[in-house]
């Protein structure tokens, strides 16, 4: 049930993320900037501005202190939030960046881009080049997610990749058709790829083998997010003919579809806790909430 | 007009001075550079003050000024009635600065050595330089007064030795009886020059040996100074240029060299003196030089110089003879050789003599008419026949005269090459890419390989004419029977010899020329033509040799391409490089991965795993352990490999462990033991060596996947039990196949070889449901083709997206046939569990919608809980933890398994189960 739609006015809202706790969203919009909301009651807070270019994605420290974002000016900025400044910007990528994420004690930024790196950028020093390039991929990354010691890459050459730094390995799973999304379940063991042929797979991380399929929306051309929700239970996907669909995980049943809008649904994010989805698309951001949180239906 | 007057005003302008330079565009003008900024470094860095009227500088006190911190007051000035500022007197020193004062200053104040107790070791040098320089001076001799003049001091080393009794000129030790050996020169000798008074130079001494009573004992000599001036000039070793002290005597007889041969040894000794070498120094004099000014007797000055003084006839130099002065006539003079071996006029070295005795001259052999059919090929003459008899034989010998091998082996059948023997065999050529091998050599090595091959060539030939061998190939008589051999030997194969590529005499491009006419001739057949392309300057002999040798090499072209090209390809690299960086593991070909996505075989097929070296930093920054501590890489590692190895290619790591879970226990230990994370090269050639053994019998069964899909899938289904076994024969006979073709082939048959234990397992753990299940799955298969297609219409979405989605995901199911039907027959059961669940919760939503069978859907229900349960045990299996687990399983109740099932979702924490639980 749409509880809150907030009107960006920042052109295109390329991403819209939940911070680490899920109070406050950021919005990146074509128009260079970034915005900080509260969803729930549907207030900006503030602006973001110093792209150079319109941002692609963005994501919160755990501490809500600051602020990464990446864009189509193949930078990737480092926020303060409070001040609104750009803390440090890295430069260094040959192309869009398409996803930025904070590790967990926000000392790196990993950002993967169209060029088919992802980077690993320092946020302690002032050094001015990334940590460590990943450019095992042979396409562009189009997602990359961050546990406590592993780096998930989703690259349009139909791999998913997971790094694991505690055990320096690689592990490369094929997927066949170019990844759009990739996300890790909560409790770390599957991973969630949503892939150009319109199919979500959920792989389980250590063996790679399938252990579910959800398909029933349309991902064909755009980069959408897929979502695992806070209890994962449910797989979420936005899709290009206006929906938001929700399987059951195990099942694989479709559950749910909420007709968000006309336009393709840009980017979804499910709130870290609650049963609460965060969907961009075109111009503005809306906020689903649950059945029970207010009278009327909703997701589960 | 203006500009001319400017001109013309600045033409009569007078300048004075050098003019600022002009500023840049931009630049701005300095600020003068205030007063106390003003500073002076000296060598050191320090600051400096100008100082000093000694160093150029002036007095600046404070700051570069007169004055001082306080004023213009010096603050040391004190002054009043009752204390007065005593007057100092000033010395220089006091208006000098410390540099004045230290040790390269006008007045250093270091501590020195003074000329009283210097040593005099540095006057020694001093002495020699003097000499020298009284040797060079324009009126030699001066010098001499010098030292006469000069202070006589004496240190204080020597007067501790007078006081204990030494005296100049002697050594020091115990005294020691000893005849003197000084003789007093000759009286007749006249002294040019600035001879000392007697008296006062050698008087000591002199009388000194001239005393000498018997039972005296004498100083020991004193030792002679080592001279050891380094070499400076281009002179040859030893050349003296004009010495002085000869040249001056040099007129002088024979006793007078005496004199000198025996005083060379005083003199010597007393140039180190300072007192007594001062005597000696003797200017030059002689009329080359003029008159000295020293000189008394100089009534010969103007003599004429008559041609009677030279010799006018080269002949035995008489001694004597005037050559004295120049280089060590000393030693010519004394030796006195005899008539006969004066050949060697020229001067002899110091320390060198002439030979008594002349060597006997060599003796020179004229070399050996070479016969007309000579060959400088060389063989040795009894050569053994190869044989088996000999065999042990050949090899005594040819260890016993370290000859080289191909002399003692290339008689032996094992001797011939590939094409030899084809020949002999009759069998036909290779056909290959033209490129040779020849090509990759190096330019010496294919001369070397020619001459071998010449070597041998003949040596064969040789032995083929003595032995008689059936096929009678007679040693050729003439050139043309040898050509006509050759021709025969080549036949047709000779159409791409000399092609382009070939090119054995590119060093010798005429020769080259010669021999590409010759190969073409030799291919149209005119056998009686080719002498004509062989060059006329050329005597008969090095023609036939050459004719020869192009034959050889037409015939080493053909049979090194015929053989050779055909293993070889062309580089990928560039060819000057011979090894390439590659990444060490290399995500393995997509194709079969696409087949396995299709196929929905997540897992094993779809996975690659790679070494990953994390950056220390990362591992920092993510507060994890580095997992490779000692490695410098970062990044997947790198390895040099070599262009040309097959192990590029080979890269079957995962069939092997797939397959061992088919197999039986023994074999999954030794696939534990070499289970190849990274394939090195040594891995699998060793695992290839092993086939044979039982232990490695697993690498077969990859392979003999292979054969496997060759045959129909029906044993494989049926029999699943036996499948396993019956393939192994197979499997040898596939032993040989393309290495390409094999590295391609094992996801493919990889998944065969999981089918097939699939299907085992289902087969032994479920027996009694495989009838039923068979059935159903085929069904539900078919129903589910209509039934996704209902599943977007009941969600309320567009039909014809959800149609494209459903070719696109239900891609296997749609083109039904009996081979889809065998396909999932085939890899339903064995599935990866965690897939085959994911189609479990597909069937039961068409379940429910359906409202099919209860019973059906509880079967199907255990069937997942053991699915999933296979899943966990594979997940352990890889672990390495268990791997009989599977056994177990099979054993087990259905009970057990649930609740291991229940266990290890407990563990794992998967909420998926749980909630289908639900």
């Amino acid at each position: 049930q749409r509880v809150q739609t907030l009107q960006c006015g920042q052109g295109a809202v390329r991403a819209a993320r939940f911070n680490a706790d899920g109070n406050y969203c950021l919005t990146c919009g074509s128009d260079k900037t970034v915005k900080l909301w509260n969803p729930h009651k549907g207030t900006a807070l503030r602006t973001y501005q110093g792209h150079g270019y319109e941002v692609l994605d963005a994501a919160g420290s755990f501490d809500n202190s600051q602020i990464c974002s990446g864009g189509a000016d193949k930078a990737v900025a480092l926020w303060d939030v409070t001040t609104g400044q750009v803390v440090r910007k890295y430069r260094g990528h040959a192309g869009k960046v398409n996803c930025v994420q904070f590790n967990e004690e926000a000392t790196v930024i990993v950002s993967g881009s169209i060029d088919s790196t992802v980077r690993c950028w320092d946020c302690r020093s002032r050094r001015p080049d990334p940590i460590q390039v990943l450019d095992e991929a042979k396409d562009g990354i189009s997602s990359v997610k961050l546990s406590a010691y592993e780096i998930l890459t989703g690259s349009v050459d139909g791999r998913v990749r997971r790094y694991d730094l505690r055990t320096g390995q690689l592990c490369s799973d094929y997927i066949g058709s170019p990844i759009t999304s990739v996300c890790f379940s909560k409790d770390g063991q599957c991973v969630l790829a949503a892939s150009l042929d319109s199919t979500l797979r959920l792989l389980d991380k250590d063996t790679g083998e399938l252990l579910g399929e959800y398909t029933g929306h349309r991902s064909t051309t755009y980069r959408l997010d897929c979502v695992l929700n806070e209890l994962d239970t449910h797989v979420g996907c936005a899709s290009e003919d206006g929906h938001v669909y929700f399987w059951d995980l195990v099942e694989g049943s479709l559950a749910l579809s909420l007709p968000v809008g006309q336009g393709v649904v840009q980017s979804l994010a499910f709130h870290p806790r609650l049963p609460c989805v965060l969907v961009a698309t075109q111009g503005q951001v809306t906020l689903w909430r649950e059945d029970s949180f207010q009278p009327e239906g909703g997701p589960d | 007009a203006a500009v001319e007057s400017s001109d013309s005003e600045e033409e009569d302008l007078v300048s004075y001075g050098s003019a600022l330079q002009p500023l840049q565009e931009g630049e701005r003008i300095k600020k003068p550079v205030p007063l106390q900024e003003q500073t002076v470094k000296d060598a050191k860095g320090r600051y400096q003050r100008f100082h000093g009227a000694f160093t150029g500088g002036f007095s600046a006190g404070y700051f570069n000024t007169v004055g001082t911190k306080e004023g213009w007051t010096p603050s040391a000035f004190v002054s009043s009635r009752q204390k007065r500022a005593d007057r100092t007197i000033l010395g220089p020193e006091d208006f000098m600065d410390e540099e004045d004062l230290s040790e390269f200053g006008i007045a250093p104040k270091d501590i020195t050595t003074t000329d009283d107790f210097s040593s005099k070791a540095k006057d020694r040098i001093k002495e020699k330089a003097r000499q020298i320089a009284g040797v060079v001076a324009p009126i030699p001799g001066t010098t001499a007064f010098d030292d006469l003049i000069g202070p006589s001091k004496i240190t204080v080393g020597v007067e501790l030795l007078r006081k204990m009794g030494w005296k100049e000129g002697q050594g020091i030790g115990p005294r020691v009886k000893r005849k003197p050996c000084r003789q007093k020169p000759d009286p007749t000798v006249k002294i040019y020059g600035c001879a000392l008074p007697p008296g006062l130079s050698e008087g000591s001494e002199d009388e000194e040996d001239e005393y000498q009573p018997e039972n005296v004992t004498f100083a020991p000599k004193d030792v002679m100074p080592v001279d050891l001036t380094p070499k400076e000039n281009v002179h040859g070793l030893g050349y003296k240029g004009l010495d002085p002290s000869q040249a001056l005597f040099g007129v002088s007889g024979r006793e007078h060299l005496n004199l000198f041969t025996g005083g060379s040894e005083e003199t010597s000794n007393l140039l180190g003196d300072l007192r007594h070498s001062k005597g000696r120094k003797l200017g030059i004099t002689g009329q080359a030089f003029g008159v000295g000014a020293l000189e008394e007797e100089d009534d010969d000055i103007y003599a004429t110089d008559t041609l009677s003084k030279y010799d006018t006839v080269l002949k035995d130099e008489e001694p004597g003879d005037g050559l004295y002065g120049w280089t060590a006539p000393k030693q010519y003079k004394s030796k006195r050789r005899p008539e006969g071996e004066f050949k060697y006029i020229g001067k002899i070295l110091d320390g060198f003599s002439l030979a008594s005795k002349s060597s006997a001259p060599i003796k020179i052999y004229p070399p050996p008419s070479l016969p007309r059919n000579y060959r400088p090929v060389h063989y040795f003459r009894p050569v053994i026949i190869a044989g088996n008899e000999n065999c042990h034989l050949r090899k005594a010998l040819e260890e016993s005269t370290g000859k080289l091998e191909i002399d003692a082996t290339q008689q032996s059948r094992h001797a011939l090459n590939a094409s030899q023997r084809r020949e002999q065999l009759g069998e036909t050529e290779l056909k290959g890419p033209v490129p040779s091998i020849l090509e990759y050599l190096s330019e010496k090595d294919r001369e070397r390989l020619k001459e071998l091959k010449q070597a041998s060539e003949q040596q064969m030939k040789a032995k083929i004419g003595s032995q008689q061998s059936p096929n009678s190939r007679l040693q050729p008589a003439s050139l043309e029977d040898a050509a006509h051999k050759w021709q025969m030997l080549l036949g047709g194969q000779l159409a791409n010899a000399g092609s382009s590529d070939f090119k054995p005499f590119a060093k010798n491009p005429e020769k080259q020329k010669r021999y590409e006419n010759f190969v073409k001739s030799l291919k149209k057949g005119e056998k009686d033509t080719l002498e004509r392309f062989l060059d006329p300057n050329m005597t008969e002999w090095e023609r036939g040799r050459e004719q020869e040798e192009f034959f050889r090499a037409a015939m080493f072209y053909r049979s090194s391409n015929s053989t050779l090209s055909s293993r070889f390809t062309r580089a990928k690299y560039e060819d000057d490089v011979d090894k390439v960086e590659v990444p060490r593991d290399q995500e393995n070909d997509i194709d079969d991965k696409e087949t396995a996505v299709k196929m929905k075989m997540f897992g094993k097929l779809t996975r690659d795993k790679f070494e990953w070296h994390p950056d220390k930093l990362l591992c920092k920054r993510f507060n994890v352990r580095d997992p490779y501590p000692d490695s410098s890489v970062v990044g997947l590692p790198k390895v040099k490999r070599d262009k040309y190895s097959v192990f590029n290619f080979l890269t079957v790591p995962e069939p092997t462990t797939s397959v061992t879970q088919a197999t039986n226990e023994k074999i999954q230990d030794s696939n534990g033991l070499n289970k190849p994370k990274k394939p090195s090269r040594w891995d699998v050639s060793d695992k290839e060596k092993e086939k044979k053994d039982s232990i490695s019998e697993f690498i077969s069964l990859a392979r003999s996947k292979a054969g496997v899909q060759q045959q129909p899938p029906v044993p494989a289904t049926e029999d699943c039990g036996t499948g396993t076994s019956e393939i192994l024969p197979t499997l040898v006979t596939n032993e040989d196949k393309n290495q390409e073709e094999e590295s391609g082939r094992p996801p493919m048959d990889l998944f065969k070889a999981i089918f097939v234990s699939s299907s085992d397992e289902k087969s032994s753990s479920s027996e009694e449901e495989s009838d039923e299940e068979q059935q159903p799955t085929t069904s539900e298969r078919e129903s589910e083709t209509t039934k996704q297609v209902d599943v977007p219409d009941s969600s309320s979405s567009n039909v014809q997206e959800s149609v494209t989605a459903r070719t696109d995901s239900g891609i296997s199911s749609l083109p039904t046939s009996k081979q889809e039907l065998d396909a999932t027959e085939e890899f339903g059961p064995k599935l990866p569990p965690a897939f085959s669940s994911g189609r479990f919760c597909k069937h039961l939503d068409r379940k429910e919608k359906h409202r099919k069978i209860r019973e059906r859907h509880k079967t199907k229900k255990e069937r997942k809980h053991k699915k999933e349960k296979k899943k966990k045990h594979k997940k352990q299996k890889n672990k390495g933890k268990h791997k009989n687990k599977k056994t177990e399983k099979d054993s087990s109740s259905d009970t057990t398994d649930s609740s291991d099932s229940l266990s290890d979702m407990d563990t794992t924490g998967l909420s998926p189960k749980e909630l289908l639980r639900k």
